[in-house]
């Protein structure tokens, strides 16, 4: 992502796919006596869709939640941009260029839509309180820069007419779409997507699966998402690390991950 | 006729009347256009064009709501994007004659795709941008669209994908570049890009400057300005012919027959290919240099009217139906005190709104109430509808609700209703300020000759009308007569005043096996004024009885379920669901106790009915593109059922093949229950009409 956010006719991005954007090295995470995680390894490279998949309960989320800092695991390495990451807050990753969504939605239900998504510009927001609660001269000027990018996201995620009403009022599928709104207006390097679509129907999910693409492909942002529909997983990914019971079982491209023997008898259902 | 109706209005009402004065004034109004047409005025679009960004040049011509800011262009700037735009599609080959196919929804660059191909001589083909695939290539072929201006990636896709049926297709070109970055563009251009490589090319050269004026200075009011394709009620899409004389004649109707000046404000928000979009947001804007808003998304079509305060709408009656379901739903969650006022001020408005609006004679006490009623509901209430600013709204393109037309008008809603077609350049008959009825479509329009043949059939004459579908004469002559009338496929008559009431599709009405009159979308309109009740669809020609097959509006029942703890999970279970079915009953009868009131109808009782699994679709045929169903479609497609009404089956088994969105199918099984409906004798006294 370089410096003009939503740049539509940005430099094409591709080409810088594959270099390693972060790696996670021998993570382990535990909550006293429980293992979430145990010795786990896997990279995500700049430019992919990389879905992390498995059964509930296999550490999916616990993932998640250590690449962005909100756990801290036991043992192991996080690098992040070459860099080998200490113990970061959420709100340090953030500024690294470290967004997510949650499993259960985490949006302001009282606040607009369009208030919800400007709260993901706060981090870039530059003038101090004093400015701000005058809104007058410069801090007037940057708001209108950051509105900007919020309407560009809103056009670009289709939601122009719920812009002004209350998130709480919404329907599932919007309020989804929502916070991967708020998400995108951090303009992260790298989006951390827990279950886009889980609870969505089929036309929702279709919606979803493009504006995860497009982002993916305009933007150049890297993501990695947590995803149970089999069918999404296998259509947007280009790479899928599976877990099961806080192990990595697999990690491939969606064809050599389905015809992976130990991945079918874990978590594609076979009579055991 | 006329003047005898004014008399009275002169005793009752001493005061300035600006309505009647239009009223008498219609005579003139027919001259003056006559006079007008035979001027030396500009006879194309593009010339037009011109003059507006002459006379009124600083004038906003259109907005566009973007990124939620309204952008504007003024007719100075308007007419240059379309003159560049032209030469920039000169420069890609476009010629005299070649048809440029428009798709997409109402955009600002849209419409100048339009103009800049009648520019060049071209022929613009607008069509509806959510028809599937297949119809899609149908019309694209049919009309041998060499250019096809898009609005967006969705658009182009939908091409892409049957570009092997459309040899004839060159370039497309698309307004919205979003997700078209990696695409081939050896033939794929963007809107603003011809338009900016037209402006370089006329920079750099004089005489490419006066060739392109030309090229517009070459085109004659006679020449074929666009091609409407019909929605295909019946059949496949007909392309409906039009020369810039017709179009512009039947702008030049409309605007002087309520006064549209270049003050008003419209939105353009129903399909560009219809043709009362065409008139009333293309044709009349340019023609009277009003403004046209196109909305940022078709969802927020109700917020964008608001803002922009517009004085002059055009909608179908689902538009305003939907407006006053929205609120009457919402009503029903606002508190005790809320509720009871809105009633009763509805209950005002209902016996004194109408009679204001036509000023007739009202109490006092009347007039006070409703002025309160203004203050404290209905005021709000136009606002909320995003119609404060509104002179005139018209309804058309399907018979609206009595109860609905009126619901409107007695708010303060100077509603109206037009009768038109495609063949008509739209206007056939309209209604005149202070004659409004909401059982008839009123006089024939200006200019305009009406015929009711023996069968029944409307039949109608003016300069508007078409010179024929194309290249399909035979169809052409079916519909033509040979002393120049258009047959409307219409049955109606005229009232004692001189107003034309439509009954029905001429070849719709039908008798039941005892030879009772059965006029189906009479029946249907009738169920359709109940906010529950979405579509309605009446079987009963050559049968013993009538029968409905409803759909509930999910909307209006859903909220209802909620408020009665009815629990449901789709469409299909709510529909099912007992309770529904007794409130469906409870309308029917209702209808039925209606029906047997009015003379003639007595017959058409609504005996069976039953409450359909699935909601009726456009992309499973069910609908037309502009929502009207298809009787004889549905008939088949849903048999079963058709048979369980007659034969006195409780309930029947169905399963239908559906399409979703994507295009893909999926078939959806029910057992959809029949329910009897009680008749009432008819108590009308047999007049015959």
């Amino acid at each position: 992502m370089n410096a003009e956010p939503i740049n539509v006719t940005g430099e094409p991005v591709k080409s810088r796919k594959g270099e390693v954007l972060l790696s996670v090295e021998n993570i382990s995470l535990r909550f006293g006596g429980v293992k979430a995680i145990s010795d786990v390894s896997f990279d995500i490279r700049r430019g992919e869709v990389r879905a992390i998949i498995g059964p509930n309960g296999a550490g999916k989320t616990s993932m998640l939640n250590c690449i962005n800092g909100f756990y801290h695991p036991q043992e192991g390495q996080i690098t992040y941009k070459g860099v080998r990451r200490p113990k970061v807050r959420p709100h340090q990753a953030a500024a690294d260029g470290i967004a997510r969504t949650f499993q259960n939605v985490a949006l302001f239900k009282g606040m607009s839509t369009l208030d919800n998504i400007m709260t993901g510009r706060t981090l870039k927001m530059r003038r101090g309180f004093f400015w701000q609660a005058l809104r007058h001269g410069p801090a007037m000027n940057e708001e209108i820069e950051h509105r900007k990018v919020v309407e560009d996201i809103i056009d670009f995620l289709q939601i122009q007419h719920i812009r002004k009403l209350p998130v709480g009022k919404l329907p599932y599928g919007l309020q989804k779409r929502v916070e991967l709104g708020r998400a995108l207006a951090m303009e992260p390097e790298l989006l951390l997507l827990d279950e886009p679509m889980a609870g969505m129907n089929l036309e929702e999910k279709e919606d979803m699966c493009r504006f995860i693409l497009d982002v993916n492909n305009q933007f150049g942002t890297t993501i990695a998402l947590i995803e149970h529909d089999m069918g999404v997983v296998m259509d947007l990914s280009d790479r899928v690390v599976v877990l099961e019971y806080g192990r990595k079982i697999a990690d491939g491209t969606p064809d050599e991950v389905k015809a992976d023997q130990k991945v079918i008898d874990a978590y594609l259902g076979v009579a055991h | 006729m006329r003047g005898c109706k004014a008399c009275i209005n002169d005793e009752a009402d001493n005061g300035p009347n600006e309505d009647r004065r239009n009223v008498r004034g219609s005579h003139r109004v027919e001259t003056s256009i006559v006079a007008s047409a035979s001027a030396g005025q500009p006879d194309t679009f593009p010339k037009l064009l011109l003059r507006n960004a002459r006379e009124r040049g600083a004038r906003v011509a259109f907005r566009h709501k973007d990124l939620g800011i309204w952008q504007s262009w003024t007719w100075a700037e308007t007419a240059e994007q379309v003159r560049h735009y032209a030469k920039g599609l000169q420069a890609l080959g476009l010629k005299r004659g070649d048809k440029v196919a428009i798709v997409g929804y109402n955009r600002p660059r849209l419409y100048w795709s339009m103009a800049a191909a009648q520019w060049l001589g071209a022929v613009p083909v607008p069509v509806y941008a959510d028809s599937v695939a297949d119809e899609m290539a149908y019309v694209l072929d049919h009309a041998e669209a060499v250019f096809a201006c898009v609005q967006d990636q969705e658009q182009v896709d939908k091409i892409l994908s049957i570009a092997d049926r459309l040899p004839k297709l060159r370039h497309m070109l698309y307004d919205e570049p979003r997700g078209l970055r990696d695409y081939d563009h050896a033939t794929l251009h963007d809107i603003d890009g011809v338009i900016r490589a037209g402006a370089e090319a006329l920079k750099a050269s004089p005489e490419a400057e006066a060739a392109l004026a030309r090229e517009m200075e070459a085109g004659s009011g006679d020449d074929l300005g666009i091609i409407l394709y019909t929605s295909g009620t019946t059949g496949r899409p007909k392309g409906v012919m039009l020369s810039h004389y017709n179009v512009i004649t039947a702008a030049r109707i409309g605007c002087e027959f309520d006064g549209l000046n270049e003050s008003d404000e419209v939105i353009a928000y129903l399909p560009i290919a219809w043709v009362g979009d065409h008139v009333f947001s293309y044709a009349q804007a340019i023609l009277a240099g009003f403004c046209v808003n196109c909305p940022e998304s078709p969802d927020t079509v109700i917020d964008d009217r608001r803002e922009v305060g517009t004085t002059y709408a055009f909608a179908p009656p689902r538009v305003f139906e939907t407006m006053l379901t929205l609120t009457m739903v919402r009503m029903e969650d606002a508190g005790p005190l809320m509720r009871k006022l809105f009633h009763y001020f509805l209950g005002v408005a209902k016996q004194y709104g109408e009679k204001i609006l036509n000023k007739e004679p009202v109490p006092l006490k009347g007039r006070l109430l409703y002025a309160l009623g203004d203050m404290l509901i209905y005021g709000p209430l136009r606002n909320r509808f995003g119609l404060t600013n509104i002179k005139v709204g018209y309804t058309a393109g399907e018979a609206i609700g009595p109860e609905l037309f009126r619901f409107y008008r007695s708010i303060g809603v100077n509603l109206k209703q037009l009768y038109g077609q495609t063949e008509a350049g739209v206007y056939i008959t309209m209604q005149p300020n202070g004659e409004i009825k909401a059982d008839t479509v009123g006089r024939p329009a200006p200019m305009v000759e009406i015929r009711i043949d023996d069968s029944g059939e409307v039949l109608y004459r003016s300069p508007s009308i078409f010179g024929g579908y194309y290249k399909d004469p035979e169809k052409t002559a079916e519909t033509m007569t040979a002393d120049g009338y258009v047959r409307s496929g219409d049955a109606g008559f005229f009232d004692e005043t001189g107003h034309l009431k439509i009954i029905d599709r001429a070849k719709d009405v039908g008798k039941l096996s005892n030879g009772a009159l059965f006029p189906p979308k009479y029946i249907e309109n009738k169920l359709k004024f109940y906010p529950n009740i979405k579509e309605a669809v009446a079987f009963g020609q050559g049968r013993d009885f009538v029968a409905v097959a409803v759909n509930i509006d999910l909307t209006a029942v859903g909220n209802w379920a909620e408020r009665n703890n009815v629990v449901y999970a789709s469409y299909q279970e709510l529909a099912g669901h007992e309770l529904v079915y007794d409130m469906i009953a409870k309308h029917i009868d209702e209808v039925n106790r209606s029906l047997a009131a009015e003379p003639l109808m007595g017959g058409a009782q609504i005996r069976r009915f039953l409450i359909l699994h699935k909601e009726l679709d456009a992309d499973d045929g069910e609908l037309t593109r502009t929502q009207k169903v298809r009787r004889g479609f549905i008939a088949d497609r849903y048999a079963p059922l058709v048979n369980a009404l007659y034969d006195g089956s409780e309930a029947a088994d169905i399963s239908t093949e559906v399409t979703f969105e994507d295009g893909r199918k999926g078939v959806i099984s029910a057992r959809v229950k029949v329910r009897d409906a009680t008749l009432y004798p008819a108590t009308a006294p047999a007049r015959a009409a």
